[in-house]
């Protein structure tokens, strides 16, 4: 971690001690009671029916929705998940997702009855490197209260995250695309590396049984021969499956760094990196087609990217 | 549509549940959950913070969660719990796809873990606790 980034993540674990001893927000009541016709509203939206719904009570899951701000939230500046995610967006973590709902309900709520609801910052954990950034883990906890009887709670963790692109960008200078590890070409893998150059996903195949086999090697694992040629494949296949690399860094790759091994529709299977891919879109049976990245004028690497129609 | 089945093992299934996603039912349940985030309602301003489409806001699928438990098992327990993990956003046009087992049985209380998939994987892994009522 550099010093800028250790400064920062002590800053951040300040204001998280200083707004988590402020402890609970005054209780903020919600704008209506318990009522039938909100119900029916989520009953018709959600497609929920039991006769306990129009008999007096509300769905448990409906508990944060009596207390929801509205169309025109009015903001309490006391809020801790507002002061705590201003401050990470001020310290560069602009983007936001939610990751985890726990909801406990005491018991269920009556037409009629009122609730309010307090805040506190629950936990807040980080810096994290995570699929779609560094970022930090925001717990809040939330109470509803009928009067002074506790009726539910809520702990609430949203990831509060700098986008991936924003701290690596291409180009970064720390990452210089050259220095990737070279492979090892040898009289068994040179027809390899001479067609990645011109373009050609090559196959090795038997000389004497016409068999496919990857990687190559010198003798036939079907016939044991040891005359070698090879085929020229189509560069389409799908994903057999994959990893996400995140650590330890890897030499002229940027990390998390995506591997396939492809499923070659000529039968053989191909480890490589995808591209075009992130963690959310990348899944085991994808077609894919193969790419080329001209490292420099030794070596071409194939790359797989998604299939385009 | 109310059925009351029991739960009475642990790892008996309950029967998958396919809902497909629309726009309209994206926009109805964030109304009905009184969530007015863009996002929720309003694809230009979704695409143009980066996501595909608009998508289903977290009351939502709290609710959805919550649905397919008491589609199943009617009025013979309550919820006490619902805690959910999320995952992939759910899109208008991708279909939810609901699926439970029992994780655990303590006397009255019941476990049960949910998962709701869209095509792009897990939208939501929950874990819901039933009290059968007396």
């Amino acid at each position: 971690m550099s010093d800028h980034d250790q400064a920062l993540a002590e800053a951040v674990s300040l204001e998280a001690a200083r707004i988590q001893a402020l402890g609970e927000t005054a209780p903020r009541l919600a704008r209506d009671p318990i009522n039938q016709p909100m119900i029916n509203n989520w009953l018709e939206a959600i497609g929920e029916s039991l006769p306990r719904y129009t008999a007096g009570e509300a769905p448990p899951a409906m508990a944060q929705v009596w207390t929801m701000g509205g169309l025109h939230p009015q903001r309490d500046p006391n809020d801790p998940l507002h002061s705590m995610m201003q401050f990470l967006t001020d310290a560069g973590y602009t983007a936001v997702l939610g990751t985890n709902c726990e909801q406990t309900y005491h018991r269920y709520l009556r037409v009629g009855e009122r609730v309010s609801v307090t805040t506190t910052l629950d936990a807040v954990v980080g810096p994290k490197q995570t699929g779609v950034g560094v970022g930090y883990f925001v717990t809040t906890k939330s109470t509803w209260r009928v009067g002074e009887e506790e009726v539910a709670t809520m702990l609430f963790r949203v990831l509060k995250y700098r986008p991936k692109g924003a701290d690596s960008a291409p180009g970064d200078p720390a990452v210089d695309p050259t220095a990737v590890l070279r492979p090892t070409r040898n009289a068994d893998t040179e027809f390899f590396w001479e067609g990645t150059q011109a373009g050609e996903l090559r196959i090795q195949s038997c000389a004497d049984c016409g068999a496919l086999r990857h990687p190559p090697g010198p003798a036939c694992p079907q016939c044991g021969a040891l005359s070698r040629t090879h085929v020229v494949a189509a560069g389409t296949g799908t994903l057999f499956s994959y990893v996400i690399h995140r650590h330890p860094p890897v030499p002229g790759k940027t990390l998390p760094l995506l591997l396939g091994l492809v499923e070659l529709d000529e039968g053989v299977r191909m480890v490589a990196e995808l591209r075009g891919l992130d963690e959310e879109a990348v899944r085991i049976d994808l077609p894919v087609q193969v790419a080329w990245q001209r490292i420099d004028d030794d070596l071409t690497l194939p790359v797989f990217e998604p299939r385009t129609p | 549509m109310t059925s009351t089945s029991t739960l009475s093992l642990v790892g008996q299934e309950l029967p998958a549940w396919e809902l497909p996603i629309t726009p309209t039912l994206v926009v109805s349940t964030a109304i009905a959950t009184r969530d007015f985030q863009d996002v929720h309602h309003d694809r230009d301003l979704a695409q143009s913070y980066g996501s595909q489409d608009i998508f289903l806001n977290i009351l939502t699928t709290t609710g959805l969660v919550e649905r397919y438990l008491t589609d199943y098992v009617g009025e013979a327990y309550d919820v006490g719990s619902i805690n959910v993990r999320l995952g992939a956003p759910a899109y208008p046009y991708d279909t939810l796809v609901f699926t439970g087992e029992v994780s655990a049985i303590d006397g009255d209380e019941v476990h049960v873990s949910v998962v709701g998939a869209v095509s792009l994987g897990a939208h939501v892994t929950a874990l819901v606790l039933l009290r059968r009522r007396r």
